[in-house]
């Protein structure tokens, strides 16, 4: 569904990517780990095409979408769940929601998908017209996650779900992420938990220094030496 | 209770001249709630977008020349020896040219400095209000320049039956601001409320996430900038037929100051914000006046205004929903705040 080959991408000086390859099939939940600055968000921010890219292609379902940007992106079905400020704090969590269907029209299957997610997040539908930036750490996140599903993505991108969440609420977040794949759609997981993200995903690929340094299933990575040493704690 | 503020107050202006018979307080309520709406049109864009134009008195003035000259009509030699004569016709034209004239200077403002947003819009439309400014005391064939344009004629509303009317009266005047003060605050309500609307709050509180959900920041803001431009174009329009004579200073950058102080004390980003500061600051002049010396009172003005954001730091507005919530929660506990607290 994705592939990306020889990606460069930087911001003024420096290069943040150094030539990426790697590729995400269809139905598949794929994990992106590496340490902090290793150039996993700017791979996210790449392919959703808000980072221009230097060098390389990028390919969805067989499309040129290297300088497509992010209009084109998400209405081929690519959505993107950014890391740090997830939310718009000001706005409420409909409106919030509603800021994921920005590209959709406003049509009887958006009021489905309204409902489906309200059904998913009980806690959301709870507190739609509640300023999100008073949700609690998790229930921002979950809100995050609904409104990316808000636009029908075929892809979804996660930059760090579980970053800043408390450890019970983190479990549930990787219980969701699974469940999206489950549900028929395609996931890219970028994680600083590196090992709740390999023992979830179907294929992973290690990034080291804006380079693709390992490839393979999430078990093998877990059992590589190297990545033990580094990101596992021994 | 602050959704209500706003009907209460148009019902309150509304009925106001029954009781209020002074001339004076009159005047005062007019240019008050001429530049309420400059203050409206410049929330749009500060208060929902987050952008500050603090040119914004080049679309007042401009709109205020158009419709002007619209309805005396002029005489003005152009380069190749052309010449464009035109006799002059009905205000209520030149209140549509202007509207339409300062919407489109709203939309090439935008388009040429939303590419890069920020401090950049803030100095370009500076620079705008400024060049306007001395084209209107320099092209003195077309705006008479210090000389100003005077003997304008008032507003005129087709009646049915009776033909174009002439307000000539406070009253009349009074009401026509009133009515277009209302329907400024009727079409911001409906926009912010809108999509557009959502991508404009989206934009200002939080761009990369908004860019990242497919939202066009250049043309989301250009449209911000141009119905903003084109309101400030119409209170531009009703200060020229009220007060009948304009000259070059209807772009003095005072007068924007004016408009953010409105908009910063009554509370940016709210509805209600600009009515309630436009008010205050606009009438707190003609309160002190017969209390004080002139020299004490902008003292007192500037005092009151560092009270005000030293107190209620978002606003007016703001502040007062704070306090209603706080009371609301006391009443009956919200178990939102019990059971999640912030990360």
């Amino acid at each position: 569904m994705l592939e990306i080959s020889d990606l460069v991408c930087g911001y003024g000086q420096v290069a943040a990517l150094r030539g990426i390859s790697l590729t995400v099939a269809r139905g598949q939940l794929v994990a992106l780990v590496g340490a902090n600055g290793a150039g996993k968000s700017t791979t996210l921010r790449a392919i959703s095409g808000l980072v221009p890219a230097r060098s390389g292609t990028i390919l969805f379902d067989g499309q040129d979408v290297t300088r497509a940007g992010p209009q084109k992106m998400l209405r081929l079905g690519v959505a993107h769940c950014p890391e740090g400020r997830r939310v718009f704090p000001h706005m409420s969590v409909a409106d919030n929601l509603a800021m994921g269907a920005y590209l959709r029209a406003a049509d009887s299957s958006l009021r489905e998908d309204y409902a489906r997610i309200y059904a998913s997040f009980p806690r959301l539908a709870e507190r739609r017209h509640q300023m999100a930036g008073t949700l609690s750490g998790g229930e921002q996140q979950m809100l995050a996650i609904g409104r990316a599903l808000m636009s029908r993505p075929r892809l979804v991108l996660f930059d760090e779900p579980s970053l800043g969440l408390a450890p019970n609420i983190v479990e549930q977040m990787f219980t969701i992420i699974g469940g999206i794949r489950d549900a028929g759609a395609t996931v890219l997981l970028v994680e600083q938990n590196a090992f709740a993200a390999l023992d979830l995903c179907d294929h992973a690929y290690l990034i080291e220094a804006g380079r693709i340094v390992k490839a393979g299933s999430g078990a093998a990575l877990i059992g590589d030496p190297h990545v033990r040493a580094a990101y596992l704690g021994g | 209770m602050t959704r209500l503020l706003a009907p209460t107050l148009l019902v309150v202006l509304a009925a106001l001249p029954l009781v209020l018979k002074d001339p004076y307080l009159v005047n005062a309520l007019i240019i008050t709630g001429i530049f309420t709406i400059c203050a409206m049109s410049l929330n749009l864009l500060l208060g929902f977008t987050g952008q500050l134009s603090l040119g914004h008195v080049a679309f007042f003035g401009i709109g205020a020349y158009v419709s002007a000259l619209t309805a005396l009509g002029f005489d003005v030699g152009l380069p190749f020896g052309l010449r464009v004569t035109y006799e002059g016709g009905s205000p209520l034209v030149g209140f549509g040219l202007a509207i339409v004239v300062t919407g489109l200077a709203g939309y090439l403002i935008g388009r040429l400095s939303f590419r890069v947003r920020g401090a950049y819009f803030v100095i370009v439309t500076i620079s705008f209000a400024e060049v306007v400014r001395l084209v209107a005391l320099n092209w003195v064939e077309l705006t008479q320049g210090p000389l100003a344009l005077t003997s304008i004629p008032n507003m005129t509303l087709p009646l049915p039956g009776l033909g174009e009317v002439a307000l000539r009266t406070k009253i009349q005047n009074y009401y026509l601001v009133l009515a277009v003060a209302t329907l400024s605050y009727l079409v911001i309500a409906r926009l912010v409320g809108s999509r557009l609307g959502r991508a404009m709050r989206g934009l200002k509180e939080n761009e990369s996430l908004a860019l990242s959900l497919g939202i066009n920041a250049t043309r989301t803001l250009t449209i911000a900038a141009t119905v903003s431009a084109a309101m400030a174009g119409a209170a531009g329009s009703l200060y020229a037929h009220y007060i009948r004579i304009i000259d070059p200073d209807v772009f003095l950058f005072s007068y924007t100051v004016t408009m953010v102080i409105m908009v910063v004390a009554g509370g940016k980003g709210t509805l209600a914000g600009p009515l309630v500061g436009g008010l205050l600051f606009g009438l707190l002049p003609v309160a002190l006046r017969p209390v004080m010396a002139p020299e004490a009172q902008w003292i007192v003005y500037g005092a009151i205004l560092i009270a005000i954001l030293f107190v209620m730091p978002k606003g007016i507005v703001p502040a007062l929903e704070a306090l209603t919530r706080r009371r609301v929660a006391r009443a009956e506990p919200n178990p939102a705040l019990e059971a999640g607290a912030q990360p």
